[in-house]
């Protein structure tokens, strides 16, 4: 167990690579409820959503919801984060842990007009279960009809008889689903979450296990691959950066990146030989000059090699372009790869 | 599982190491395998190499950290577990035995003396 942003989590259960392959092959169950969770409420609710994130919440259905990012007027990243359109006038923002607090004064330092921020996070637990087998062992134990939630979709239930939400949704780069839920009811859930899959191999799974898979899914960590200093354009996640929807915190900094391109920019990287980047080693050209350093790196397990993020200047930042990792004083050759890493089939 | 073996004798970085006519075989105790999860890859010194006691021989990283190796006594390595290579799960699966990662051949046969019995080892990892 170890503290991670003032939760006490576990690492892993039966083994990281064990439990990295049983979500990849058949399912693994994850306690996240150390994420944040804050709702906007109000006829003001959409506005607000708009003017403080990146992506386009005006496109979102009724029970659908998107990645998007928090920036700062210099477009530097406050989190990334997923908002949920539960009503017209209610959207539920599913943040990280470490950031929480920050991201809800940042909320209501700039919140406007009808709409009110509440901090729900210690309202809800939320557990992840993920793997091709999810849908099949989470509908042995809850009554709702999991095939018609597609995926970023969710739909309001009940557990314990208190509410609940299940959301097609995930940080693994498997099919999956993430159920937020009252905290005296996870336990329970869990349990029979465990009972329902024995069978089917379904293991608890930790924190080791959530890095590895989100790394091999391309998906980033922030606090490792992106902070307030960089932009969702440098991070390599301009996909959430939607300059014509509107006016939004941080738009007129992006625009002007986009325009005129960015120094730097975050990319997958692969060793070619043998070795791990991680966070903090330099990363070269092929010839030993300094170009960035890795953001985030492992050795996965699915793909039995060195991978991960760097941020390095825009120069080199093209896939295919060869490049070094400095591991333990040795520049040990990469290259600059597409990501994400590992797709899942079908 | 937890099994140190009584011959063997073990240092403070969690290394054993077995000796025989004055060559010590040497490597990771079951307890650092646990800690460290599982093990990728494993960098070794080629054979030959001569080593101080305390030095860092080589390095063992598994998925989640890079922990050094340290010389449990000085003296010439004369062999190394190239097996390793392909196949760095048999530390996880086997530290005490086919886990073994080199062999020394020792400059003094009583350097040995000042490392931990089993039975200290078990005490340090209990601490």
């Amino acid at each position: 167990m170890v503290d991670f942003a003032g939760w006490n989590m576990p690492v892993q259960f039966s083994g990281l690579v064990d439990e990295h392959t049983a979500v990849r092959q058949r399912a693994g169950l994850f306690d996240v409820s150390h994420m944040g969770e804050i709702r906007l409420r109000g006829d003001a609710a959409l506005a607000n959503v708009q003017r403080l994130t990146t992506n386009n919440a005006a496109t979102l259905e009724i029970g659908q919801a998107q990645y998007t990012a928090m920036t700062r007027q210099s477009g530097g990243i406050v989190d990334d984060l997923l908002v949920h359109r539960v009503a017209d006038d209610d959207y539920f923002l599913v943040v990280n842990a470490g950031t929480k607090d920050k991201d809800y004064d940042w909320i209501c330092a700039h919140l406007e007009g009808d709409a009110v921020a509440d901090d729900e996070s210690s309202a809800w637990a939320q557990l992840a279960i993920q793997g091709p087998l999810s849908e099949t062992i989470l509908a042995r134990v809850i009554d709702v009809d999991l095939a018609s939630i597609r995926y970023y979709r969710f739909v309001l239930t009940e557990y314990g008889g208190a509410p609940a939400m299940i959301a097609r949704t995930g940080y693994t780069g498997e099919d999956g689903f993430e159920v937020y839920l009252a905290p005296q009811h996870a336990e329970d859930l869990a349990d029979r979450l465990m009972d329902a899959g024995t069978a089917d191999g379904i293991v608890p799974a930790g924190l080791g296990a959530r890095d590895t898979l989100r790394l091999e899914a391309g998906m980033l960590l922030y606090g490792s691959d992106m902070d307030d200093a960089r932009t969702p354009i440098e991070a390599g996640i301009g996909r959430v950066v939607k300059t014509d929807k509107g006016e939004f915190i941080g738009r007129q900094a992006l625009l002007k990146q986009r325009a005129s391109g960015s120094d730097d920019r975050v990319v997958g990287i692969e060793i070619s030989g043998r070795g791990i980047p991680r966070h903090g080693y330099g990363v070269l050209t092929a010839d030993g000059q300094p170009i960035g350093t890795v953001t985030s790196g492992t050795f996965g397990p699915t793909l039995r090699k060195g991978i991960g993020f760097a941020c390095i200047s825009a120069d080199h930042a093209i896939v295919g372009t060869e490049v070094a990792v400095e591991i333990r004083g040795r520049a040990i050759p990469a290259t600059v790869v597409e990501t994400p890493f590992y797709r899942r089939q079908g | 599982m937890g099994e140190y073996p009584d011959t063997y004798k073990y240092s403070a970085e969690h290394e054993w190491i077995s000796v025989d006519d004055g060559v010590g075989t040497v490597g990771i105790t079951h307890h650092a395998q646990d800690e460290l999860g599982d093990v990728v890859f494993v960098e070794l010194p080629e054979s030959g190499t001569p080593l101080a006691r305390d030095v860092v021989f080589g390095t063992i990283e598994s998925v989640k950290a890079v922990s050094d190796l340290y010389a449990p006594v000085a003296g010439e390595i004369v062999e190394v577990n190239e097996a390793l290579i392909d196949a760095p799960e048999v530390v996880n699966d086997d530290p005490h035995g086919a886990g073994w990662m080199i062999r020394i051949k020792l400059d003094d046969p009583s350097s040995v003396d000042s490392l931990m019995s089993s039975a200290d080892y078990r005490k340090h990892i209990e601490a």
